[in-house]
């Protein structure tokens, strides 16, 4: 996490203050966790904590690209749903079939993905809208799929990415699988994003497609790009989360809110152009420890609505206060 | 892709303006073919077509407010929270005593402006985008009211549930305060100078403002009339539920149902283009294909297929015309 | 602007005073003690077939409801929105199977939302081809009326929830949540020490029939002076369950679990595998997930039961009334037996899909297993 923000591309934003106000707040929060419950400074404790954010950091990180294409995808939770249902349906309790199947279901992600884009772009349906109707239909798909119930276990094969801890190390004593999948992740999108041309290109459209297409950039293409990755995400966060908790018909319910919550907290512009990876990660870290911290101080889930709610307007305006304060 | 900045030609407009009417002649079509098709001929009666468009009225009179919203390029996704608030909040106040059916009808109404106005002053002041503003704010309603109650709280009064249950024959009383409030609703947008100026001010707001609109107010005044129908909407379902619970809005997914409805009539989520008319389309063509769907005996899953399907597809319907970019 | 302030101000007061005044009672003493009692009465019935079994006497003569077939049974569902009815509904569908006297079966599905299935009944009523109408009503107080309205055309049952009318035919349902509450929490009891630590983990607040089994079971762990270290809600979702579990661990032992239902049972499970605690005493619920993770793993637990048949008991008392049969009555209230460690073999199915709900009594029918997912 110690790299800067800000892409190479938009050299306009280069003189902005460089340190994300995520980062302080994250720390914050997890001292004040600390403070709360000692056990938390010991491995298992943030062991446990990071293998349970993992897959929303990965969904955060993936939703960015959309975001900083200047949409949204609202069917990602969906995707997850799928993922996990379809899974089990699919590897029929037989350990070999593993593989075949998480290749099956990044198959079936980069052809939602594909979808989203392709309605935005070519029937110029609003991402809002297509990607609502992509949810409904594939909740519904899901739920045909299985007959309302699920149909069968995930293998212990595939539940490895989501539950298994590596033991007995030195030092850290346990290593979540998960936490090992969120560092290799986290780290090829963050230089997809931010060292890749396509990255230059998705922040270029979300900043102002006009000039992105007179430019050159096939604005077309690298959205539907930006619609696969963050499906793709949803598959592997899917993936991690049947692999921590099990099968369920609604596992994916509100995570795409939390995803765009958790990117916008990491200072993602709404409507495109501006959006780091490593600050998203930061931003699902940050909702985590919210709900962590609010359940060590024994408040009711009412409350932790509520104070979801405040943050969310908060970051957002406060980031736009900064963002007037440095002149853009 | 190549011709960005092209005039919208005479056809596409015509086609704009009546792609709603012609969406909801192919959805009443349908709804009429299937009845013969499984010979239930019994449903092509004019009671049950009354009845039709009485599914959907508390969805009616969200999108009516939703409309506004959308118009001035906002969006509110607290409408379904307030909805359960204000039901909760009028069926308490009322606790089943006639005499208290004022008062909770002011305090419904006046939770649903303070609500819009803290919306809009969001959305205005601290330049919060409105998906996140409202959405915060759904969150906030919704954990202050599951703090006081987490099932149905109050009772309304029969003398209030005959705005649900009451009319002239068929024709329920709600139906017709659902079209008097569209007619209002017209009649603002079309005929007001607050009404050409949330066009103006979804259209383009800079433009808006350098001709001298105060673009904040015309956005708050847009936040206040969504929430207060959202509010009227949650008046309805209390008196239609003869009590009010914390659930009753997120249960009906009225926020992105409302949304929805107002896309399929033809207004553009970008804000400046559509009106109130096309919602009322929209309206209509929701509660047809829910009829279509029991008439047709579609299971509950396929439905939600289908739903997905025929958003998409008829927002697409009108959208693939477009020439501008979209988000 | 201050005015505004102030009214929202005394209308959010009102709001809470009123709101504690109005809370539903989910802790009737006489109702705890009725279904306590229900528990361990003998069934009157036939013997084995628990779904047409009745625990109070009492029976409604339908000869005016007679009718030649065959008949159109229209059923206005809540929803199939969880496992739990999606079982019972295949089991519904498989009933109407055995009767040759129905001729049709109209479904009609309000995907959880009150307002959809006041409509929805108001559909079936207009339709008029419908010679009974069973409603499962999404919730109680919101669908009464609709409930009476169709009483007044024709004759109507009841099921699961219930409707703050006796209007219909007969309103069927097991002994009920205060019942399940105190089945699982009195095996607590017998099997751990005085002073035990219990965590009690919930779906969500507000249902009637959850409300219910947390207070019942509340009751008797707090009479066998058990100590309750919390009771948290998991929405229903596996990932959090686990999370909570987790986070209970950390701060100290468990020696018991309490759970108002099953569906996330294995994950709160897995949370004392994974930490390589040992597994404390369980209470889950008839979910096959659940009763294969504790045969495997040879745990002391129990499933108390809501049983899926009663969704074959309302085509029953449908048929029942419609041939003038006599059918128990105002409420036809079946067995609700627990699964026990003597019991569990009888249960457990691997072939099944995890959230099959084994107190189906589906076992001897035509298309078990496959209808039911199975394999």
């Amino acid at each position: 996490m110690t790299e800067q923000t800000l892409p190479q591309a938009d050299r306009r934003k280069r003189q902005l203050p460089q340190i994300n106000p995520v980062y302080f707040v994250l720390a914050a929060l997890i001292i004040a966790i600390i403070v709360m419950n000692p056990a938390f400074a010991e491995p298992i404790g943030y062991m446990n904590f990071l293998k349970r954010a993992a897959p929303l950091a990965i969904l955060a990180a993936g939703q960015l690209y959309v975001i900083v294409s200047g949409g949204f995808d609202l069917s990602v939770g969906s995707v997850i749903t799928l993922v996990v249902v379809g899974s089990s349906i699919l590897s029929n309790n037989d350990p070999n079939s593993t593989w075949w199947v998480i290749a099956t279901m990044f198959a079936i992600g980069a052809g939602v993905g594909l979808i989203n884009g392709l309605v935005v772009c070519y029937l110029k349906v609003p991402s809002l809208i297509a990607t609502l109707g992509m949810m409904i239909t594939l909740n519904g798909v899901a739920f045909m799929w299985s007959g309302g119930s699920p149909r069968g276990y995930l293998t212990d094969q595939f539940r490895f990415f989501g539950r298994f801890n590596i033991p007995d190390l030195p030092l850290i004593r346990i290593l979540p699988v998960a936490l090992i999948v969120l560092i290799v992740l986290g780290f090829a999108l963050y230089w997809l994003m931010h060292r890749t041309n396509l990255g230059r290109m998705i922040h270029a459209i979300g900043d102002n497609p006009r000039a992105a297409n007179l430019a050159g950039v096939p604005v077309n293409r690298v959205r539907i790009l930006a619609f696969m990755i963050s499906s793709l995400s949803a598959v592997a966060a899917g993936i991690m989360l049947g692999g921590f908790a099990g099968v369920s018909t609604d596992v994916g319910t509100g995570y795409e809110l939390q995803a765009i919550t958790a990117a916008v907290l990491g200072g993602a512009q709404l409507l495109g152009g501006r959006g780091s990876v490593p600050a998203a990660i930061a931003g699902a870290l940050t909702l985590n420890a919210i709900f962590t911290l609010l359940n060590f101080l024994g408040l009711p889930q009412p409350i932790r609505q509520v104070v979801q709610g405040l943050i969310l307007i908060a970051a957002v305006a406060v980031a736009m206060q900064r963002r007037k304060h440095t002149g853009r | 892709m190549t011709d960005l900045t092209a005039p919208p030609s005479r056809y596409t407009f015509r086609f704009d303006r009546w792609a709603p009417a012609l969406l909801l002649a192919i959805a009443l079509l349908a709804y009429v073919v299937i009845a013969l098709y499984t010979g239930q001929s019994q449903y092509l009666t004019v009671d049950n077509l009354i009845s039709v468009l009485g599914r959907s009225i508390a969805l009616g009179i969200t999108a009516v407010g939703q409309t506004f919203a959308i118009l001035v390029a906002s969006i509110d996704l607290s409408v379904a929270s307030l909805i359960s608030a204000v039901s909760v909040l009028t069926s308490v106040i009322m606790n089943g005593n006639p005499a208290m059916v004022i008062p909770a009808v002011a305090a419904a109404l006046a939770l649903g402006l303070v609500v819009g106005l803290i919306n809009g002053l969001i959305i205005t002041r601290l330049e919060v985008n409105p998906l996140i503003a409202t959405l915060g704010m759904s969150l906030i309603i919704q954990g202050c009211l599951s703090a006081f109650v987490s099932n149905f709280a109050g009772s309304v009064p029969p003398e209030f549930q005959v705005f649900a249950y009451g009319g002239f024959g068929s024709l329920s009383y709600s139906l017709i305060f659902l079209a008097i409030l569209a007619v209002a609703a017209w009649f603002v947008l079309r005929h007001t100078r607050f009404g050409s100026d949330i066009y103006a001010v979804g259209g383009n707001k800079d433009a808006a403002r350098v001709a001298g609109i105060k673009t904040a107010r015309v956005t708050i005044g847009a936040h206040i009339l969504c929430s207060l129908c959202a509010a009227m909407a949650g008046l309805y379902l209390a008196s239609r539920l003869r009590s009010g619970a914390p659930w009753i809005g997120n249960d009906g997914v009225y926020d992105l149902e409302s949304i929805a409805v107002v896309v399929i009539g033809g207004t553009i989520l970008a804000g400046g283009r559509g009106g109130i008319w096309g919602t009322m389309a929209g309206v209509i063509i929701f509660s047809l294909i829910d009829s279509i769907f029991n008439l047709a005996g579609v299971d509950a899953f396929a439905k939600q297929v289908l739903r997905g399907i025929i958003i998409v597809a008829a927002v697409a319907f009108y959208a693939v015309r477009s020439k501008r970019l979209v988000a | 602007m201050k005015k505004i302030l102030a009214l929202a101000l005394a209308a959010g007061l009102a709001l809470t005073g009123a709101a504690f005044a109005q809370a539903p009672n989910f802790d009737d003493p006489a109702e705890f003690a009725r279904q306590k009692t229900l528990l361990t009465a003998t069934p009157m019935g036939p013997a084995d077939m628990p779904w047409e079994q009745y625990l109070v006497d009492g029976m409604k003569d339908t000869a005016s409801f007679k009718k030649d077939g065959p008949y159109t049974v229209c059923f206005s569902n809540a929803g199939v929105n969880n496992p739990w009815r999606v079982v019972g509904f295949t089991d519904l569908q498989q009933e109407v199977a055995l009767h040759p006297e129905i001729g049709e079966l109209i479904h009609v599905d309000a995907e959880g939302s009150d307002d959809k299935q006041i409509a929805d009944i108001d559909d079936l009523l207009a339709g008029g081809k419908c010679s009974i109408l069973i409603v499962s009503p999404n919730t109680t107080a919101a669908l009464t009326p609709a409930v009476e309205k169709a009483c007044a055309v024709l004759p109507v049952i009841v099921f699961d929830r219930g409707v703050n009318t006796d209007c219909p035919v007969t309103f069927v349902h097991p002994v009920g949540g205060y019942g399940f509450g105190i089945q699982g929490a009195e095996f607590i009891a017998a099997n751990v020490k005085k002073g035990a630590n219990v965590l009690m983990l919930r779906i969500l607040p507000g249902v009637d029939v959850l409300e219910t089994r947390y207070s019942g079971g509340k009751h008797v762990l707090e009479d066998a002076g058990l100590n309750i270290v919390g009771a948290e809600f998991t929405d229903g979702d596996n990932a959090k369950t686990k999370s909570i579990v987790e986070d209970y661990l950390q701060r100290g032992t468990i020696d018991a679990v309490w759970m108002d239902a099953g569906a996330t049972a294995v994950a709160a499970i897995e949370a004392f595998q994974d930490g390589g605690y040992p597994i404390p005493v369980f209470v889950g619920e008839d979910q096959q997930d659940y009763l294969q993770t504790w045969q495997a793993n040879g745990m002391t637990a129990i499933a108390p039961t809501y049983p899926t048949y009663q969704w074959r008991t309302a085509i029953i008392a449908a048929v029942k009334t419609l041939k003038g049969e006599a059918v128990p009555s105002p409420e036809w209230i079946l067995p609700q037996p627990a699964i026990t460690m003597d019991t569990l073999d009888k249960f457990v199915n691997p072939k099944m899909p995890p959230l099959h709900y084994a107190m189906c009594g589906c076992e001897a029918m035509a298309n078990y297993p496959t209808a039911w997912g199975g394999q």
